[in-house]
């Protein structure tokens, strides 16, 4: 009987391995019902899109605390776009200071969660937000 | 036809699409299955099994790179469990393969059990199906971190690897029944530690006591030491792909081969069969609310669960479904 179920990645670009926070969410998503693929620490944009693809999920989630993520998040979109795959959303997490919001918003990527978003608010926005492909 | 030819020319993601919908039980998916069908059985499948946290990803990520330096291409299934309670999974085999994620020559892809109880998911044998009419040479099959008797893996490899790590428990647990007995080469891992000798006593004990018969198969027990201490897990590495080639050999030349693989298409036309009768019989009790009423006469004693089925195997020979 057909059923669709989410996947998402998890993924940390860059050269940040403060990796608490995508390691919980991971479990949150797990605890939502998703299969969370995660792929650790130390990630290339490029690493990220390929592996997106080859998992065929349906969101990617970026988490990222060292400040790259003005060039690191718009890279994964953009590669993702090259290869076809526009319809992966992408979502950003971390130390993302106000002033950056656009800059995100306008490279493609949907939401922005920071400090203090709540696992259930995070949740809820992908519920409503991210449909299986 | 369309997303068949675009699989047989390596389409990554039509192939993971695919894999999708057959683990969403989408109905077309099966239609693409039969396209590609005659294509498959080229590819050398190898099983990696064993407990969790014994080192099976970081193995296959080795055997990636082993078959990389040969020139072949390589398909990855790996396999990791499924919460009972909500559904969700962690997938997190490919943290330790993601050095290849950017080689064309490399498809990964993770599976969550869903339910199977084999260490494996119901989507495994088609996702090897299509890998293998994509033309990858060899496929590496990664079970969920295994017990002591999910042993479905031997329905899809050629050649089963089963991982263990020393201070595991006693002499009894080599010989007992289940995944001891699935072994076509044996790898004791983070050898470095302690407890590795007695652990490759054991084991060797064990097989004395198998009935080998001249010319029969000894699974060989490969010492593999510290992934992070480059120079010994490398040697371990080399050891265990000799034994890989090995093994292979020993099938083709013995004929053995055949026997695999017809076991593994026994197994898939028993899966086939299995769900072609009884999903549309559950389809039927399930949107009538038959079979909750079934439950309900259950708890109440009323009946059985053989007479039900009974009951039900009578209407569906009738023609009832």
């Amino acid at each position: 009987m057909a059923q669709r179920k989410l996947r998402v990645m998890v993924a940390k670009p860059g050269l940040d391995g403060h990796d608490r926070g995508a390691r919980v969410l991971s479990r949150c998503f797990r605890d939502a019902g998703y299969e969370v693929i995660y792929t650790g620490c130390h990630q290339t944009p490029e690493q990220i899109a390929a592996a997106a693809i080859q998992e065929d999920v349906d969101m990617v989630g970026l988490s990222c605390l060292s400040g790259a993520h003005r060039y690191l998040f718009p890279a994964v979109k953009k590669l993702l776009v090259e290869k076809g795959a526009d319809d992966i959303v992408v979502v950003g997490g971390g130390i993302i200071p106000d002033q950056d919001f656009q800059l995100l918003y306008d490279a493609g990527i949907k939401a922005i969660f920071t400090p203090g978003a709540t696992l259930e608010s995070i949740v809820e926005w992908i519920n409503n937000n991210v449909k299986p492909r | 036809m369309e997303k068949a030819k675009k699989i047989k020319a390596g389409d990554i993601r039509e192939a993971s699409r695919l894999i999708r919908n057959l683990e969403d039980s989408i109905p077309e998916a099966k239609s693409t299955i039969k396209h590609i069908f005659h294509f498959t059985g080229h590819a050398q499948v190898i099983g990696i099994t064993g407990s969790p946290g014994a080192g099976k990803s970081t193995l296959v990520d080795g055997l990636i790179e082993w078959s990389r330096k040969k020139g072949k291409t390589v398909g990855v299934l790996a396999v990791d469990p499924t919460s009972p309670f909500t559904g969700g999974a962690i997938l997190g085999d490919r943290i330790r393969m993601q050095r290849h994620a950017e080689d064309p020559g490399v498809f990964v892809r993770s599976l969550a059990t869903r339910g199977s109880l084999g260490g494996l998911s119901k989507a495994v044998g088609d996702a090897i199906h299509i890998m293998d009419a994509m033309g990858k040479d060899i496929i590496l099959v990664e079970t969920v971190g295994t017990g002591q008797q999910e042993v479905e893996i031997i329905n899809h490899a050629h050649t089963v690897l089963v991982v263990l790590v020393p201070g595991m428990g006693d002499e009894i647990q080599a010989i007992k029944a289940g995944i001891m007995e699935i072994a076509d080469i044996f790898v004791i891992n983070k050898a470095d530690r302690e407890g590795t000798g007695k652990l490759q006593r054991e084991l060797m004990a064990m097989l004395d006591m198998s009935p080998i018969k001249p010319g029969d198969w000894r699974p060989p027990i490969i010492k593999i030491g510290n992934a992070f201490e480059p120079t010994e897990f490398e040697k371990g590495l080399d050891e265990l792909t000799t034994k890989v080639l090995e093994h292979h050999e020993h099938l083709v030349k013995s004929n053995l081969i055949g026997d695999r693989i017809r076991r593994k298409t026994a197994h898939e036309l028993n899966e086939a069969l299995r769900s072609a009768i009884l999903e549309p019989v559950m389809k039927v009790l399930v949107s009538t609310g038959e079979l909750d009423r079934m439950i309900d006469r259950l708890l109440k004693k009323e009946t059985d669960p053989y007479s039900i089925a009974e009951e039900v195997q009578k209407r569906y020979l009738h023609g009832c479904f």
